[in-house]
């Protein structure tokens, strides 16, 4: 653990002002705004079809957002304006990486390949774009080996080396998921964006999800987006929440905050009161207020 | 047999099954095998041939049972199944089967049994080879289905034909100027079907090449027409002509080396021409493979999102696919021009592109082994069974077919990767790193 405090005044990594993104009349995004720390994991949550993912498409540039401004703090090259960026440009030059809510990798290719992949603008550069690469000169395959140094690196971090050679179609799923994380940092982010990386896991690999991204987090100069589902995880590994409910935001701070929240439980579970909750959704909310009491 | 019915198969099923068959291959072959025309005074009269049907219904009919028995059969066999293993041991021998195809097609203008028509049908094989490897890049690598292959072949004809009859340009000065338009327009092309995936850019890549066609056939003042471009100039050996009376005041290729006049070395040099353009074109896809550009294809055609997730430019990648793809069938367009001495429209019809994607797609795509034994099934395989005539194409079909459904992804459909962390399983061939060009085909 090494905490690197920001120099007091310096902008935050990232800020999302008065994010608003239309699709025809449905209102998506309603004017969000919210920041998220270099150094810190900023979890996004909210019920299903909140508009989380939509976030997340609007911050790598899937989608353009019909109104608001995307500015990140590149703490070695200066701010990017996220929102006026084409859709790729945004990892290749503001260093944002993403992983996908139902995992995107290269299935016919191998592991390896598939971090290799992540630093292609790197090795396109190395290889003159394609033309020394094709002559052999040295100064391509020294830049591939040191790209497949990092690929190492990463795949010992996730517990995949000795599948590096593997098709990674072929990894259990929750590899997979892990593997898309190994790529995206692959790409060297500022800003790692991960979108729900537990689902589907079981709580064992959830829990080694927790520290994968907390050593992250510690070890890296980066700052960590993430949404999730499974409160186990944001809960325990979350440095700041945004709850999103309808496309707005409804509350945020930290987790303690946000767990005895009202407007945040109401979202979740309704207006029901509380003894017309089902048992196990009481219980749970009972035992979580005592764990607080006692904190 | 018995304890086949006994595993829950009844035979009034079988006697059922087989029988259907039968009728399907009646109704085909009464009016394919049974009726055939001919020509007698006073018009066409129909001959029938009954007997040819009897022996199609007939061997259907055995074939259909045979099938289900062998169907059967393996059903109950448990363990790894056969292509599996196939695809293994091919993988490890692929080194040799490389190193032993080139040594052979080297050496076949001096085997004995290497005449005109062999050598006529190996130029044409290699010409498909070479496409294939070309389109290769496009359909096998970065996954974008191209049936207007032919155009940048045309292109690269024409230009080759065009330049050397009006600004008398050498054959090798050609070369790379046809290259170069054909990949011109590659890219043109490319542009407006960056954002088309699938079929939709399959539609309009189809269209681009009946464009090309038709512009050739109605620019009449440029191209000629209908009527073809003819008398165009024949590759020289470094300057020496392959004709048989020498110039008042120079030589021929067999007066320069002392050889009797043969036409046959035109045929020979043609021949070893294509081959190391084809080779080159090999050389080239193995080698930009294990570029970034190259695993970017791969990355393209595996997954499109998560390409842009990652930084890299699905437009220039696109790009460079086309463009590239499309120079190598520039240059065999204008190999296939030199070779004929006479090109029209009517040689590079959609037909020609059809067989290009079955090449690549019967061979596996993105497989380079793949692409030759394919061509040499689809290719020399009808020129071989001419004798069977009109039957020639049932069969080639009824051969697809049966390919498709014993290897639906391609005859050679499997791929190593660019790039290892640890040493190749299973090298047991003690062929070590040693690469013959032309090997370790993906």
């Amino acid at each position: 653990m090494n905490p690197r405090s920001e120099p007091l005044g310096s902008p935050p990594l990232l800020q999302v002002e008065h994010l608003t993104m239309r699709f025809g009349g449905l209102v998506a995004i309603g004017d969000v705004s919210f920041e998220a720390a270099n150094h810190k994991i900023t979890a996004i949550i909210g019920p299903n079809g909140a508009g989380k993912t939509t976030v997340f498409n609007c911050l790598t540039g899937f989608y353009k957002p019909s109104e608001g401004r995307l500015t990140l703090n590149h703490p070695r090259k200066g701010p990017f304006l996220l929102e006026r960026m084409e859709g790729f440009t945004i990892p290749q030059k503001a260093d944002v990486a993403r992983t996908f809510q139902n995992v995107r990798l290269f299935p016919a290719m191998s592991v390896l390949e598939n971090l290799i992949i992540a630093q292609h603008n790197v090795l396109m550069r190395a290889s003159g774009y394609t033309l020394w690469g094709l002559l052999g000169l040295k100064r391509f395959r020294q830049a591939e080996a040191e790209a497949v140094d990092l690929c190492r690196y990463w795949l010992d971090r996730v517990g995949l080396l000795p599948r590096a050679d593997d098709d990674a179609g072929n990894l259990a799923y929750g590899d997979q998921r892990r593997l898309e994380i190994a790529r995206a940092m692959c790409i060297r982010p500022v800003l790692l964006c991960l979108d729900e990386p537990a689902a589907g896991l079981n709580p064992r690999e959830s829990a080694e999800l927790n520290q994968l991204l907390l050593s992250i987090r510690d070890e890296h100069e980066i700052g960590i987006l993430l949404i999730e589902h499974d409160m186990s995880v944001v809960m325990g590994i979350s440095d700041y929440i945004v709850v999103l409910d309808y496309g707005r935001k409804i509350a945020e701070g930290v987790p303690a905050a946000i767990r005895n929240d009202p407007t945040v439980i109401k979202a979740y579970l309704g207006e029901a009161e509380e003894d017309e909750l089902p048992e196990e959704v009481a219980a749970d909310l009972a035992r979580d207020r005592a764990a607080q009491a006692q904190v | 047999m018995a304890e086949t019915a006994a595993k829950g198969l009844d035979p009034v099923a079988i006697l059922k099954e087989a029988g259907l068959a039968a009728f399907v291959a009646l109704m085909l072959a009464v009016p394919l095998a049974g009726l055939e025309t001919v020509s007698a005074p006073g018009g066409l009269t129909i001959n029938t041939r009954w007997d040819w049907v009897a022996i199609a219904v007939g061997s259907v009919f055995v074939g259909r049972l045979l099938l289900i028995l062998w169907r059967e059969q393996g059903r109950r066999r448990s363990g790894p199944r056969l292509d599996l293993d196939i695809g293994e041991n091919l993988r490890t021998a692929m080194p040799v089967l490389a190193a032993a195809g080139i040594a052979f097609a080297v050496v076949l203008p001096f085997l004995p049994f290497a005449d005109r028509r062999v050598l006529d049908i190996g130029i044409l094989v290699m010409t498909y080879i070479m496409l294939g490897w070309g389109l290769n890049i496009v359909v096998g690598l970065a996954g974008l289905l191209d049936l207007g292959y032919v155009a940048f072949y045309a292109v690269g004809a024409y230009s080759y034909a065009l330049l050397a009859i009006h600004f008398d340009l050498s054959f090798w000065v050609c070369l790379p100027l046809a290259g170069a338009l054909a990949a011109l327009f590659g890219y043109l092309l490319g542009f407006p079907v960056l954002r088309l995936r699938g079929d939709y850019l399959a539609i309009v890549t189809l269209g681009f090449g009946e464009i090309i066609r038709i512009i050739l056939i109605n620019w009449y003042d440029l191209t000629r027409g209908p009527d073809g471009i003819s008398g165009i100039p024949r590759p020289t050996f470094f300057g020496l002509d392959f004709a048989r009376s020498p110039p008042p005041d120079g030589h021929t290729f067999h007066t320069f080396f002392g050889l009797d006049f043969s036409p046959l070395h035109r045929i020979i040099f043609l021949y070893y021409l294509i081959l190391v353009l084809a080779l080159i074109t090999n050389a080239f896809t193995l080698r930009i493979r294990r570029l970034p550009v190259g695993r970017a294809w791969e990355a393209l055609r595996e997954d499109e999102i998560a390409c842009r997730s990652l930084g890299i430019n699905p437009r220039n990648t696109k790009l460079t696919a086309f463009t590239l793809g499309a120079m190598f069938a520039g240059f065999a367009g204008s190999f296939f021009a030199t070779r004929q001495g006479f090109i029209s429209p009517e040689s590079f019809t959609f037909i020609e592109s059809a067989i290009i994607v079955a090449i690549v797609v019967l061979g596996g795509m993105g497989s380079q082994i793949g692409v030759v034994v394919a061509t040499l099934v689809l290719i020399a395989g009808p020129e071989l069974i001419r004798e069977l005539q009109e039957f020639r194409m049932l069969a080639f079909g009824g051969l697809m077919v049966m390919i498709m459904i014993w290897r639906p992804r391609g005859l050679l459909a499997f791929r190593d990767p660019t790039v290892r962390l640890h040493p190749a399983p299973r090298r047991r061939l003690g062929f070590g790193r040693r690469k013959p060009a032309g090997s370790g085909a993906p």
